[in-house]
């Protein structure tokens, strides 16, 4: 297997300004860049360098994230209207980005409906057709570029290792995107590009349709008359390595791969050979590796859930969205309590009755509304719940009913997904408490990390608690009510680092179930033990936790318990 | 406008193509569910599929765009004309976003007229326009649950019903619901679920050529729209025919008590919740057959549609691994041999 010769690693110097001059030269159709960087040198060198590039006739409309869903898709004018008495209609952000770019500041925090919005704007082009360049400034795991804004947009890229070149003088020539649509593409280059596609892991037919137009764009920027290698390495580099999703096989394996894939695709492909594209596939392969983002690697070996892990991200950013209080509507109210008034729908409600009310109060000029028409808006009250459980799956006593807390498990899942309340789920064993479900909606998830749940070792029942401790913070930041649910025997005998001595580790998780009772988490216990009454009872004490023995508590009765629990969660807060 | 990306140059997705292509043969399957991952083309072959099907004639005016050929599914104005004009109009695909506002979806006071003319009328909202063609829920898995509910209630009456803000209006509102989403994300309520018709798993392809097709056709129907959809043109009009001689014949296509007798065995074997199930694996069958030319539904057929109208409909055990389709297929192989 030979090492990368020809496409010698670009630095991400050079990136920058050559996606600043592809996304210049065709907006809607590269769907456009992340730049993931806070505020500074680099965004603004690639901006102005955007605006330079730019034609003088494409506009870069600035959004930002709490932009409200009317002035993205334009509409009533009340301000307007209500001043000229006839109905003014405005122009939406999205009708003004035509031919252009839309600028979306702080892009991971707009909410998932403006998101998806402005996602079948670009996708159906009917009004419209832009691209999109969004300012990522998310720095913690929980916080995204909505994943329907990302999928759509073909690069990702940090601008400040590129603030050198991107002061440059480069000029785009005109009409490129028109060029380089005449471009063809050599078969052996497009198979190349597919084939590093499924070897990145990289789900999306997207991304593949967006490499062969970064492709196209990049050999019409080098005045070639057909696409090669060299711009399908490009490509490839600047599209498909935010993607990955896998390492690609090493080495060997890869090539063996590769050349079973050509044997299946061999019956419509005939005027190149199999070794050709295979070693082509390869280089483009090994050039991508070296723009894989750093860390890639390790967080991809991190975890067998991996790749669920990936695709839960979106998830999450969206349901964060959605806890902070998304508008449930309207509904009759004082402005003066605190609550927020809702000037659209209380123009609606007194719009009907003006001609009546002038009547009645001739003198009286622009819109008469009355206390009744007031409405305010009103956020959703039910907060969602997380059951939490920490499943003891030490070898102690709790192994053999590890099966029946499943079972009750399993009931309580069912409800919290006709409930959509969210779980995760805590496992303990060894030395160590591991998250193995970070708070999800999905059965499908949460049915797998369970079957998965291996048994054995000591009882680290303070690790357990305090991985619960901050996996609930979370939850609380998120907007959502955490719940506890520990599944154990209480029998704790492994310390905070991880040594036994029973002793020690039944003080330490005395004291840290303390510090999750005065955190003001609720917590359930259920005792897993044989002969309960003893040390999950204890705990429970501790914890101000409702006790349920499970030898008396069948699997129903748990699921009504925690049911119970987990609505008064709901409720309180 | 340009032409849309012709229906039978979508690559691959076979069994997504087919599901659309039945509902469309019998509206009452009612619906389809694809999950799976994003880009594989659900949007495009829905809109495709609505410019495929031939164009269908409405009532002009009518915001509704009633049918002038069935009065008893006419809205209460088009009812009461004696001689409508009548226009033709491509299918209606309606996309309904994710966060749209309860207003949009129902239809709400319209504002407009309001403040001009001081005139309390109704502005229809996207339930409206997806009467008699489709609605296309996109991520249909993190759509508001009062969305959800009020989608439930519409799709199982065939009727909006607007009371607020003073008004009190009801309107044909029947439509073949596609939804769309990826399960890791969150999953559908039951009741939800139950409503689709036939559901499929939309896979990205895993062979290279497959791939390739995709971005190749994509990028040459953007080079030139109209062209493109020119050269698909035999092609579509083959589907087309197909597709209009099935409509006519289901209706007419004989189900014999054996079949039904085990297709109900299927049903109960496998715990389907509620007769729906049944139905629409009955629906299905028969919508196959007619779509395939046969007068008669086979076995094959309840075989082959057994996974998209059933898999949905499974009870779920949260600690069972084994899939849907695995499920049905142990069954079919049980029962059918």
């Amino acid at each position: 297997m030979t090492m990368p010769t020809d496409a010698a690693p670009r630095d991400a110097s050079g990136d920058a300004l050559l996606i600043c001059r592809l996304l210049a030269a065709d907006p809607h159709g590269l769907g456009g860049v992340a730049l993931a960087s806070g505020s500074g040198p680099g965004r603004d060198a690639f901006l102005s360098c955007y605006k330079k590039l730019a034609s003088a006739s494409a506009p870069l409309i600035t959004v930002p994230a709490h932009v409200s869903p009317d002035r993205l898709e334009g509409g009533l004018d009340i301000a307007a209207t209500l001043a000229q008495g006839k109905p003014i209609s405005s122009r939406g952000l999205i009708a003004s980005a035509d031919q252009g770019a839309m600028l979306l500041l702080s892009a991971e925090r707009m909410s998932l409906d403006k998101a998806a919005r402005i996602a079948s704007a670009m996708d159906h082009a009917q009004t419209s057709r832009f691209g999109v360049i969004a300012c990522d400034e998310s720095r913690e795991d929980d916080e995204a570029l909505p994943k329907i804004l990302s999928e759509r947009m073909a690069f990702r890229i940090n601008p400040d290792a590129g603030i050198k070149a991107l002061h440059s003088d480069a000029v785009i020539p005109v009409d490129l995107a028109r060029k380089a649509q005449e471009l063809s593409i050599l078969k052996a280059v497009e198979q190349a590009l597919a084939e590093t596609v499924l070897m990145l892991g990289i789900a999306s037919p997207r991304a593949l349709i967006f490499a062969f137009r970064v492709a196209r764009l990049h050999a019409a920027l080098t005045k070639q008359t057909t696409v090669t290698e060299a711009d399908a390495t490009i490509a490839a580099q600047l599209v498909f390595a935010h993607r990955a999703t896998q390492m690609p096989i090493e080495e060997q394996s890869s090539e063996e791969e590769a050349k079973s894939q050509n044997q299946d695709s061999d019956s419509n492909t005939s005027n190149y050979t199999e070794a050709q594209s295979g070693a082509l596939a390869d280089r483009v392969l090994d050039a991508v590796r070296t723009h894989l983002p750093e860390g890639l690697l390790a967080k991809l070996d991190a975890s067998a859930f991996s790749r669920q892990g990936r695709s839960g991200q979106g998830a999450k950013a969206a349901k964060a969205g959605k806890t902070r209080g998304r508008p449930l509507g309207a509904r009759r109210g004082d402005p003066r309590s605190g609550a927020r008034l809702d000037l659209v729908e209380t123009l609606r409600v007194a719009a009907p009755w003006q001609r009546l009310r002038r009547q009645t109060q001739p003198k009286r000029t622009g819109v008469i509304v009355h206390k009744d028409d007031f409405r305010v808006r009103r956020f959703k009250e039910h907060r969602e719940t997380t059951a939490i459980f920490v499943v003891d799956a030490s070898g102690s006593s709790a192994i053999k009913r590890l099966a029946e807390a499943k079972g009750a498990v399993e009931l309580i899942l069912a409800d919290c997904y006709v409930r959509r309340d969210r779980v995760a789920v805590i496992a303990f064993r060894s030395k160590s408490a591991e998250i193995l479900l970070h708070p999800t909606r999905s059965l499908q998830r949460a049915k797998r990390s369970l079957a998965e749940l291996p048994g054995g070792g000591g009882t680290p029942l303070t690790a357990a608690i305090e991985t619960t401790l901050a996996l609930a913070d979370q939850v609380k930041r998120t907007g959502g009510v955490p719940l506890a649910v520990f599944l154990t025997d209480g029998r704790a005998n492994i310390t905070r680092d991880g040594t036994p001595d029973k002793a020690k580790a039944l003080s330490e998780t005395e004291s840290a179930a303390k510090a999750l009772r005065a955190s003001g988490i609720k917590s359930l216990v259920i005792d897993l033990s044989d002969r309960p009454e003893g040390a999950a009872k204890t705990l429970a004490a501790a914890l101000d936790a409702l006790y349920l023995p499970l030898p008396h508590a069948e699997a129903n009765a748990i699921s009504n318990h925690v049911g119970a629990a987990m609505k008064s969660a709901g409720r309180s807060s | 406008m340009s032409s849309r990306f012709p229906f039978s140059a979508i690559a691959g997705q076979d069994e997504m193509k087919r599901a659309l292509l039945l509902t469309a043969v019998d509206p009452m399957i009612g619906g389809l569910l694809a999950f799976g991952d994003r880009g594989t083309g659900k949007s495009t072959a829905v809109r495709a599929l609505a410019a495929l099907l031939p164009a269908m004639k409405a009532i002009d005016g009518c915001p509704y765009h009633c049918d002038p050929a069935t009065p008893q599914a006419q809205c209460d104005a088009c009812r009461e004309k004696t001689k409508p004009k009548t226009k033709s109009m491509p299918i209606p695909v309606v996309d309904l976003p994710l966060g749209a506002t309860e207003d949009r979806v129902v239809g709400a006071l319209d504002l407009e007229r309001a403040l001009a003319s001081g005139e309390k009328a109704f502005e229809p909202g996207l339930l409206a326009s997806a009467n008699r063609g489709y609605l296309y829920v996109d991520e249909v898995n993190l759509l508001e649950d009062h969305i959800v509910d009020l989608l439930l209630d519409v799709a199982a009456s065939g009727e909006n019903v607007v009371e607020r803000e003073g008004l009190s209006i009801r309107h044909p509102a029947r439509f073949v619901l596609v939804g769309s989403g990826n399960p890791e994300e969150g999953e559908l309520r039951p009741q939800l679920l139950d409503r689709f018709g036939l559901s499929v798993d939309v896979r990205t392809p895993t062979d290279v050529a497959t791939w390739v097709e995709i971005a190749r056709r994509r990028l040459a129907y953007e080079a030139d729209p109209d062209a493109y959809a020119a050269q698909w043109e035999s092609h579509e009009s083959e589907l087309q025919r197909k597709l209009v001689a099935a409509r006519k014949k289901v209706e007419s296509v004989t189900l014999s008590d054996e079949i039904m007798e085990r297709a109900a065995a299927l049903c109960l074997a496998l715990q389907t919740d509620g007769l729906r199930g049944q139905l629409t694996l009955m629906r299905a069958a028969r919508a196959l057959a007619a779509f395939e030319g046969r007068k008669q539904v086979t076995l094959e057929d309840v075989k082959r549609m057994a996974g998209p109208a059933l898999r949905h409909r499974l009870r779920r055990n949260p600690l069972d691994e084994t899939g849907s389709q695995t499920r049905i297929d142990r069954a079919l192989a049980e029962l059918f041999g």
